[in-house]
């Protein structure tokens, strides 16, 4: 799945730009800094836009492309910051064969994103994930820590209403 | 350097001790195929092209990366080995969109050629004939087809190793890995310098330049138009690569013969302004030597090397010489001097220049190159391979061209413009004619030869006058940005720097020739190029800007001394910084 690069402005603090750039300065000089310090600022930023990643390729003297080609090589990080309400569709095997992929689908389309995406009010992000450990209720989704089993496309779209 | 003796194929063969596989069996005179492999820059053994037989290990080896060792028996035609290569190929071709007899590489292309070598008749996995074109443009220089591109990077490795621009890479992951720009930028919204080496290494038609012998061939169609064409010095050293003939054959006399036969009404060299440059640069360097200006004074021929300044290094553009380029100072020249002679509008000329060099297409539309009546200085340029192709359409037969000269108007020039060619050309022939107006005396020697050769850095200094002058040459912008960064830390103060985009400068530029893997990774095509410059200055009588009669003649008649008035308003220019992350600013400024 490729990955996708977000529509929402970049909104990051001061606060996190400081932290950031204290992470870096702990990592610079180390050998395979960028890793650390790309995954620190995830958890920094919930995400790694561009201005995240110029911040790092200027401070590590690394090229942006070298960063965002492991970025967007590795499935542990994401271009896009996460919506107000994530919503978790499983993708396990148990899911998959009872018709997750097409709940997937349905969801995509009732909220207006691209999985591994966020909707353009930021209200929604969406994402397919492994097992959530929930097979006896396939196809299963999660809407932030609220689980939701058994489900069938024409309920979807009252659940999502739930949460607007 | 220690030996080690292997057999290859069963024939015993001495080669070096750190030679790989690949180095081995061309030391015995095979070539086994390669893709992804360029010599000390794209050493990565991904392509797996190059798979061969050792014996004792336990699967094929990358041969590219393989290292010799004492008694290895290398087995390079192995029917295992055979096989595994087609079978990489025919995978790479499932995946590659094959237009052969329209692509713009056309047998000359590496793919194309392996196919060729294999008898890929068929591609068991596919046929990838439903493919689209996948294209990015966004630049004045390049086009990106990710449809054609065989995931090599060699294009990625020179963006950096060589060029430290480092502007595209891999993205994605698996099926979806494609080289590009980070978050889907457009080139054009990177700090990309266009100096085009990406397309040179490129094995297949992924990279091209963008066209601009159409708008040539448009206007030789228009009789309304004097057209007139200009000619790099290193276009003459390259050209006929592109016909068979050896690397680094002088092609001047035919290309002249050639230009003329295509129907231009002016043929004329640009190494005439190439010796003008060396009368104002020279004169530059010298007022800032004795006024206390900005030292180092570096050259500002290569727009490759002017952009990267702009992105990369802004610190150091009050260094750069105000010079135009040769190709801009020969477009004012055209539209000014040149039309007032003819009695010709400015209007009506459209002059075009033959470029080893795709920054000059951006260079042509870059502000403050616009000399007379708002016109631009320069209407069009094409590169070494454009005129090539242009050669072949108009069915001109190269070994039959006979050798002619340049135009008289614009046509006398000194050996020390033709050097300008290649990496310290441009040095040395400052110094022929800086050294003798400081000295007032005659050189008795014209040959700087500190300053020649490939390496990516050359220092000198020379004492004239009772002073000592530091120089510093360097070529690819990776070299600049080592150069300038020692010039920044204070570890050098040098008087004058030539700074060429290119590695070993024109000669090896972006728009010239492509000569594959298996040549380049064997032979120094950039070294038999330069010899032939050199060689052609050594023959010339005249070897010094400051003496060519044209150009005592301009300066008399025309522009006055150098760096008058005049000579400011048509061959000097300005330059101001530009961001690196441009489409990043842009962004900002929209919201």
């Amino acid at each position: 799945m490729p990955n996708l690069i977000t529509l929402i402005p970049f909104q990051g603090t001061k606060e996190q730009e400081d932290r950031l750039r204290e992470a870096i300065e702990r990592h610079k000089g180390e050998p395979g800094a960028t890793m650390p310090v790309m995954q620190e600022a995830q958890e920094i930023y919930g995400y790694l836009p561009e201005e995240v990643q110029v911040i790092i390729a200027e401070e590590l003297g690394v090229p942006l492309t070298e960063i965002y080609g492991i970025s967007s090589f590795y499935a542990q990080f994401t271009h896009n910051p996460k919506g107000k309400h994530k919503i978790n569709v499983c993708l396990g095997t148990a899911c998959y064969v009872k018709g997750a992929g097409n709940v997937l689908d349905k969801i995509c389309e009732v909220v207006g994103c691209e999985p591994g995406g966020i909707t353009e009010d930021g209200l929604f992000s969406v994402d397919a994930t492994r097992c959530i450990g929930a097979c006896g209720l396939a196809p299963v989704m999660m809407i932030d820590e609220d689980v939701y089993g058994r489900l069938t496309l024409d309920k979807i779209q009252g659940i999502i209403d739930k949460y607007r | 350097m220690s030996t080690v003796t292997v057999k290859v194929n069963g024939m015993p063969i001495e080669c070096p001790s750190d030679a790989t596989v690949l180095e081995a069996a061309h030391l015995a005179g095979i070539r086994i195929p390669t893709l992804c492999y360029l010599k000390d820059i794209n050493e990565i053994g991904a392509c797996r092209m190059c798979l061969t037989e050792v014996k004792g290990q336990k699967g094929l080896v990358a041969a590219c990366v393989f290292p010799v060792s004492e008694g290895m028996e290398i087995d390079t035609n192995s029917k295992k080995a055979y096989d595994a290569r087609k079978r990489t190929l025919e995978l790479i071709l499932s995946n590659h969109r094959m237009e052969c007899l329209t692509c713009v590489r056309s047998q000359n292309c590496e793919l194309q050629a392996l196919a060729e070598e294999y008898g890929m008749e068929e591609v068991r996995f596919g046929t990838p004939k439903e493919m689209e074109p996948d294209i990015e443009q966004s630049t004045p220089h390049l086009i990106r087809d990710n449809s054609k591109c065989i995931l090599c990077r060699r294009c990625v490795a020179v963006c950096k190793e060589w060029q430290h621009a480092a502007v595209i890479g891999p993205n994605d992951r698996g099926f979806a890995t494609h080289i590009g720009s980070p978050f889907g930028r457009g080139l054009g919204e990177m700090a990309c310098i266009n100096c085009g080496q990406c397309i040179n290494v490129c094995p297949t038609g992924a990279l091209t330049e963008v066209d601009s012998a159409t708008s040539v061939w448009e206007a030789l169609a228009d009789p309304k138009k004097h057209v007139v064409v200009g000619t790099a010095p290193a276009v003459r050293a390259t050209l006929g690569e592109e016909f068979g003939d050896p690397i680094g054959t002088n092609a001047q006399g035919k290309m002249v013969a050639a230009l003329r036969r295509l129907g231009f009404d002016g043929v004329f060299d640009v190494d005439v302004s190439a010796d003008l440059t060396i009368l104002e640069e020279g004169t530059e360097f010298i007022q800032r030597l004795q006024n206390g200006g900005v030292l180092p004074l570096i050259t500002s021929c290569s727009p490759g090397w002017i952009r990267f300044c702009e992105q990369y290094y802004p610190e150091f553009i009050p260094n750069l010489s105000s010079c135009k380029s040769p190709q801009q100072m020969f477009g004012a020249m055209m539209k000014s001097y040149y039309a007032e002679k003819m009695g010709i509008k400015p209007e009506d000329i459209f002059v075009v220049t033959v470029m080893p060099c795709t920054a000059k297409k951006y260079e042509i539309r870059r502000e403050d190159q616009s000399s007379v009546n708002g016109l631009w200085d320069m209407d069009e340029t094409i590169t070494t391979r454009e005129l090539a192709k242009m050669i072949r359409k108009a069915g001109l037969d190269w070994a039959s061209l006979p050798e002619e000269e340049y135009d008289p108007d614009f046509g006398e020039f000194s050996g020390a413009a033709v050097i300008f060619g290649a990496s310290g050309g441009v040095m040395e022939a400052a110094l022929r004619t800086v050294v003798e107006i400081l000295t007032e005396e005659t050189l008795p020697k014209l040959d700087f030869v500190d300053v020649r050769g490939l390496e990516g850095i050359k220092e000198a200094s020379y004492d004239v006058a009772g002073t000592t002058v530091k120089v510093a040459v360097a070529s690819g912008t990776q070299n600049a940005a080592r150069l300038l960064d020692k010039i920044k830390a204070g570890e050098a103060d040098y008087h004058f720097v030539e700074i060429m985009g290119c590695p070993g400068g024109c000669i090896n530029g972006g728009g010239q020739p492509i000569q594959p893997g298996s040549v380049r990774n064997f032979v120094d095509v950039s070294a038999l190029r330069a010899n032939a410059l050199y060689t052609a200055d050594a023959l010339m009588k005249m070897r010094k800007s400051h003496e060519v009669p044209l150009i005592k003649k301009l300066y008399d008649t025309y522009l006055g001394e150098p760096g008058s008035h005049r000579a400011h308003e048509l061959l000097h220019t300005s330059y101001r910084q530009t961001p690196k992350y441009p489409g990043l600013d842009a962004d900002k400024n929209e919201n």
